[in-house]
């Protein structure tokens, strides 16, 4: 009887934590309509994380984006060509890749298969905002310790000096 | 014990309570400054930022750092409905809007380190403190008259948030929306307070780059507190805002 208690009770215990991992959000996140320049991303069970993004028609260097994760696998030296990935289950749908190496490293990554939209974005909803307090600005005489706020000088003459005072070194 | 240096192509300033002049950690945060500034000025024909925008380096062969901030940028631009985008309308990538606050962050975890409490790290009106002032109260900050720099339109109180500045002054094209292609010029300045300059920063480009609805873009994200500015000199302030006045 105890037997049978204990092993109802791990089983209970089991299913708890299987429910719980699959209750975990899985962020995907896709550019909102109109963009053709679209970089997506992708978490599987919470291990490996890859960034791919599709490289811009007629450059066939990466446009950017990052790489996180398994650096192992980009700093390796590949054979020149396109190989096409397995199609993976994402959990929200299939995920398939394809890579292309030229000069024996990796320099663009393609989707083939990726889920349905699952959009993270932030909706701004006027209605549902609630009023927020405003006022005329008037100059303040308290004394402080710091100022906050973009520099007086135009930030283009800022950062052109500080790049000619480098080639002065 | 403070002082100020200009690195970055901005005036730094770091006040440590309790640190005697000569501590080598005020030569270490600037000299962390400027090694932010050789890798990713734009203003530079040799940092890596610019390499890379002349497509010289693979990505295979970014720096850490690189990396970093190219991963951050991309949770901002998923976080901010893609008002935050590093990748410029001719191509090129400019990560300013999100390097200022992390290296910020980053020079006040290094005093943290050092076991400093009581400090804060100042770069072009980006703030992060820690503890208190030499008087043992909150840090005072003064938000900057948009319309007159010698003069302070706002006093807050902070003790270890961080405090983020966006704006445009005079007719400089500072900041600009990603999605329209243009400068807003509804809005002149746009502050935030958040649990550190890294987020108030970010968050800072990205809702000054949406205009007067930013403010509502801080007003729904949790832990963030602003003040925005208009053109007419009218200010809007979050729900929690008020906390922080002084």
């Amino acid at each position: 009887m105890k037997k049978l208690l204990f092993s109802f009770l791990l089983i209970t215990a089991f299913a708890f934590y299987v429910l719980f991992n699959s209750s975990k959000s899985v962020s995907l996140s896709l550019p909102s309509n109109g963009s053709s320049e679209t970089s997506k991303s992708l978490s599987q069970g919470g291990d490996a994380q890859m960034h791919y993004f599709p490289a811009d028609s007629g450059n066939t260097q990466p446009s950017g984006g990052m790489m996180s994760g398994q650096m192992g696998m980009m700093s390796r030296s590949y054979r020149d060509g396109t190989y096409t990935g397995d199609v993976v289950d994402a959990y929200f749908g299939n995920v398939q890749v394809s890579a292309t190496v030229k000069n024996g490293k990796i320099s663009d990554v393609q989707f083939l298969q990726y889920p349905a939209d699952r959009r993270t974005s932030i909706e701004i909803n006027m209605q549902a905002m609630p009023v927020l307090v405003q006022e005329a600005i008037q100059s303040q005489s308290s004394n402080v310790d710091i100022v906050s706020g973009a520099t007086q000088t135009s930030q283009g003459f800022q950062q052109s000096l500080a790049s000619a005072l480098s080639k002065a070194r | 014990m403070k002082k100020e240096k200009d690195a970055m192509g901005m005036p730094v300033s770091v006040e440590i309570v309790g640190a005697p002049a000569d501590d080598p950690v005020f030569g270490e945060v600037f000299s962390y400054f400027d090694y932010v500034d050789r890798k990713f000025s734009t203003y530079r024909d040799e940092s890596e930022i610019s390499m890379i925008n002349r497509n010289e380096i693979g990505m295979e062969d970014w720096s850490d750092d690189m990396k970093e901030i190219f991963s951050l940028s991309e949770k901002t631009k998923n976080e901010t409905g893609g008002f935050f985008d590093i990748k410029k309308p001719d191509g090129k990538y400019d990560p300013s809007g999100i390097v200022k606050g992390w290296a910020i962050k980053n020079a006040a975890e290094l005093l943290k380190r050092r076991g400093f409490k009581n400090f804060f790290v100042e770069a072009g009106g980006d703030i992060q403190t820690g503890g208190k002032s030499e008087k043992g109260e909150p840090w005072r900050i003064g938000i900057r008259n948009p319309f007159n720099m010698d003069e302070i339109v706002k006093v807050i109180s902070v003790s270890g948030e961080g405090v983020a500045t966006s704006g445009t002054y005079e007719r400089g094209r500072h900041i600009y929306n990603p999605k329209s292609g243009t400068a807003p010029r509804d809005i002149v300045s746009l502050t935030v307070v958040g649990p550190d300059v890294y987020e108030a920063d970010r968050f800072a480009t990205a809702a000054f780059a949406m205009g007067k609805e930013g403010i509502n873009l801080i007003e729904k994200a949790r832990g963030l507190e602003g003040y925005m500015i208009d053109e007419k000199g009218i200010a809007t302030m979050t729900s929690g805002f008020a906390a922080y006045a002084a």
